[in-house]
């Protein structure tokens, strides 16, 4: 079972953007080696050489590149639309599009038509900083309001290269008044949990007893919440997306007072619900930085709604 | 070995030695001489072709930046403001009210036999219909049935009837996008602005990529746009050129009447720059006479009109923001200094001054490392370069190939929305280039405006916009420069000035056959001037078998 638990519906599309260097392809090239079962569908636009590690390659054809764990990789060049719709033709169907967006493209754009295709849904708009160099790039003469634009336009900021950096904290603190409405994860070479780029899984085991992910690194703190029955689907995600929370991700089931369930998905500031799929089971799962996020609040407040 | 010896009533040659000739002899499709018939009778034997004797002759016109698409889109329903002519030279008359696009496009409908074909139109120029914006409900006039999608002619937007969006899965409320203005009822009002919003439209409206790679048929009718207009070399100045579109443009350009010389630019895209120069190299090894290869064309930018042109401050008249960059600054210079390095010439679309500003610093520092002698870079478009990016470009070698159609076809929207009165009186700045000595070339980026020299030298020779404002008094540019920019101006961008562009010894028999004279009927009758048709190689095109 992957996220969603579901082949039908739409297909998740995650913008991931930054400029040039910030580690666009150190982090594709990470998610893939923890994808675990999950079938990955990358598109590249930047040019050129496969940016997608040798080992990870199982087969090579006009369009497609097959990669390990069933996942394959596509560049789209100046025909996003087709090649999106290509992957949505693809059997077995991937479960999660990764769209890579070029260095000086704004994610933005590229999420906004995400967003009108019927058979996809944006799950959210990754955007990488390079921690040694975004803030001199977002002075640059020529860049630098295409890199502000960039930040402002994420969910979610993996500031990479923190340890290249002399003042990752500083840095963190400039980036908190460029993207206000973004979430910030410190990563080294862009190493972070699949689980907080992608969302999480729902399934049974997914959270250890102590709050860590079943396959994760320390520094993220994860919860299963059980959602109040009854309760409105969107007030709780509205809850859940609140920046006070400090969430990064949470997912999962919630049964309407109907009776009907909603599937809830939150990618920090930005939230959406929407129909499950048949047989969702309800359960929530929220994922955030620890010392940040506070688990024990959220459960008081989801208590209240 | 005969020589054939033409007779004019005037032959314009742009060699200052003898600016004027009556007679030219050719052999093997070159110019033997031009002079008169005592002069070239001592070349030896020499049969007299009289067929031109009322005619002007002067050297086939270039076309420095269009793009071969202007043949495929004629496939297409016109749907412009102006009047336009098509290859097989049918002057479409312009369409003056939205009722009459309407009609236009409902007569095209119901000729389509296949109740389920999209119906494509093409060079819509909502601009000039007031201020009421063209919708679905206009467009579903024409049609219900089928979906129909019509390109702007600025390439920025596209109208959409119901039926298109309905196949699109977006004639529904809560459409949140930019690009998507919505009507009263909450649904989309049919006009897709931008290419994010256009995206999903176009595999439903007939507007697939398909039709941006230029195809067989396109490229002949291309041609046939050339001889009637004088053209006998143009650029086709952003191709991706895979192999199979290569094989199919050297076939085509070798065929015995193909009437026209292409040069095709290599477009960065899909190759890393250091894969780029090793193509571009071979891509130049496979050149012939009628299909030069081996130059790259980079965007930097976007467009005025679309807003995406890169401004230095302050930027959009408007308050729009500025612009959108299409290369990261890295690689432009990443290319310039690889193709510096190899001898490969590069040509860079930069239309805000800003874009002119980061090419010009690229220039400059991919030239501190490998000095490239001659290397002839061109910038296309550059509108909005100022005198002092002028005097850089001819301190770097740095040519310019300029955009006077603008002026007429936008030329009140720059002046009152885009760029705002005085950088509008500035745009395409011809004389400032040719007062800083820098190699100038005109074009009309056919399709975004009509193939045409002669109407794109009356452009910058007059500056008139479409309501008959003069823009910029001070930059319009004399007969005599125009003339010699749409031949030798534009030759000399793809190294090509000692092959063509004058009526010169040694050089290509290819010639404008003009019926009147454009040295003498005046700068406002310049764009009137009537083409009979081409010599090109040495083959005679009239355009009226054409
Ligand atoms: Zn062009």
């Amino acid at each position: 079972m992957t996220a969603g638990g579901t082949q039908s519906g739409p297909l998740p599309v995650t913008v991931v953007g930054g400029y040039l260097g910030a580690g666009k392809t150190t982090l594709v090239n990470s998610l893939l080696r923890q994808a675990g079962g999950r079938r990955l569908a990358i598109m590249v636009n930047e040019f050129g050489a496969l940016p997608i590690d040798s080992s990870l390659v199982e087969a090579a054809d006009d369009r497609i590149v097959s990669l390990t764990g069933g996942c394959v990789c596509c560049s789209y060049g100046e025909d996003m639309v087709s090649s999106l719709a290509m992957l949505a033709t693809l059997d077995p169907r991937p479960d999660h599009v990764l769209l890579e967006a070029s260095g000086v493209a704004l994610p933005g754009a590229i999420a906004g038509t995400v967003g009108l295709l019927g058979d996809f849904a944006l799950d959210g708009t990754v955007v990488l900083a390079d921690a040694e160099t975004v803030q001199r790039r977002a002075g640059d003469r020529y860049v630098g309001s295409t890199v502000r634009q960039q930040l402002a336009q994420a969910d979610l900021i993996l500031l990479n290269k923190c340890d290249l950096a002399a003042d990752p904290g500083g840095v963190e603190a400039w980036l908190g008044e460029a993207a206000p409405g973004a979430r910030i994860v410190r990563a080294e070479q862009a190493d972070v949990p699949i689980d907080a780029v992608l969302g999480t899984r729902t399934d049974p085991g997914t959270v250890r007893a102590d709050g860590r992910f079943r396959d994760h690194t320390a520094g993220y703190v994860a919860a299963e919440l059980d959602p109040p029955a009854g309760a409105d689907p969107e007030a709780l995600a509205r809850l859940l997306a609140d920046p006070a929370h400090r969430l990064l991700r949470a997912k999962g089931f919630v049964r309407r007072p109907d009776g009907s369930m909603a599937a809830l998905q939150v990618v920090g500031n930005r939230w959406t619900v929407s129909e499950a799929p048949a047989g969702a089971r309800p359960g929530l799962v929220c994922i955030g930085l620890r010392g940040q996020a506070d688990i024990a609040k959220i459960r008081r407040s989801a208590a209240r709604l | 070995m005969t020589n054939t010896v033409y007779p004019a009533r005037k032959i314009i040659t742009m060699n200052p030695a003898r600016p004027c000739a009556s007679h030219v002899a050719v052999r093997d499709g070159r110019i033997v001489g031009a002079g008169t018939l005592d002069e070239l009778a001592g070349w030896g034997a020499y049969t007299l072709d009289d067929r031109f004797a009322d005619k002007i002759l002067m050297p086939g016109l270039v076309e420095g930046h269009s793009h071969t698409m202007e043949g495929t889109l004629w496939a297409y329903v016109y749907c412009g403001f102006f009047d336009r002519m098509d290859p097989e030279g049918t002057v479409w008359p312009g369409l003056k009210s939205i009722d009459e696009v309407v009609g236009r496009l409902r007569a095209a409908a119901d000729r389509l036999e296949d109740p389920a074909a999209p119906l494509a139109g093409w060079a819509l120029d909502a601009i000039y219909y007031g201020d009421r914006r063209v919708n679905r409900h206009d467009l579903d006039r024409a049609s219900t049935e089928r979906a129909i999608g019509v390109l702007n002619a600025s390439g920025h937007i596209l109208n959409v009837n119901s039926k298109a969006l309905e196949l699109a899965g977006l004639l529904k409320p809560g459409i949140d996008h930019p690009g998507i203005p919505l009507g009263e009822d909450g649904l989309p009002t049919g006009e897709m602005k931008g290419p994010d919003a256009m995206a999903p439209l176009g595999p439903h409206t007939g507007f697939d990529r398909d039709l941006l790679a230029c195809d067989e048929p396109g490229l002949r009718r291309f041609a046939r746009l050339c001889v009637r207009t004088g053209v006998t070399t143009a650029a086709d100045l952003a191709n991706t050129l895979p192999d199979d579109a290569v094989d199919m443009m050297l076939r085509v350009t070798a065929e015995p009447d193909y009437p026209a010389r292409i040069v095709s630019l290599r477009r960065f895209y899909g190759v890393t720059p250091e894969e780029l120069i090793d193509r571009v190299l071979a891509l130049g090894e496979r050149s012939q006479d009628n299909l030069r290869l081996g130059i790259i064309k980079v965007v930097a930018d976007g467009s005025i009109q679309g807003f995406s042109a890169r401004l230095r401050w302050p930027g959009y008249f408007n308050g729009a923001p500025e612009g959108l960059w299409y290369i990261p600054p890295e690689h432009l210079l990443e290319i310039y200094e690889r193709a510096m390095a190899s001898g490969v010439q590069v040509h860079t679309h930069t239309n805000g001054d800003e874009a002119t500003e980061l090419a010009l610093d690229c220039v400059e520092a991919a030239l501190r490392k490998h000095p490239g002698p001659d290397h002839r870079f061109t910038l296309q478009h550059c509108q909005l370069a100022d005198a002092a990016q002028f005097r850089r470009m001819e301190k770097l070698g740095v040519g310019v190939n300029l955009f006077p159609n603008h002026h007429f076809y936008w030329g009140d929207q720059h002046y009152g929305i885009t760029v705002g009165p005085e950088r509008a009186e500035r745009m395409n700045a011809c004389a400032t280039a040719l007062a800083a000595g820098v190699p100038l070339a005109i074009h009309s980026d056919a399709p975004v405006t009509p193939l045409g020299p002669l109407f794109t030298a009356w452009c910058a020779v007059n500056r008139r916009t479409a309501t008959g404002r003069t823009l910029g008094e001070h930059e319009r540019i004399g007969v005599a420069d125009a003339l010699r920019t749409i031949t030798l101006g534009a030759a000399y961008t793809f190294k090509l000035d000692g092959e063509i562009g004058s009526i010169e010894t040694g050089k290509r028999a290819d010639f404008a056959v003009l019926e009147d004279d454009p040295e003498t009927v005046g700068s406002e009758a310049l764009k009137d001037v009537r083409v009979w048709g081409t010599v090109q190689g040495g083959r005679i095109f009239p355009a009226a078998d054409i």
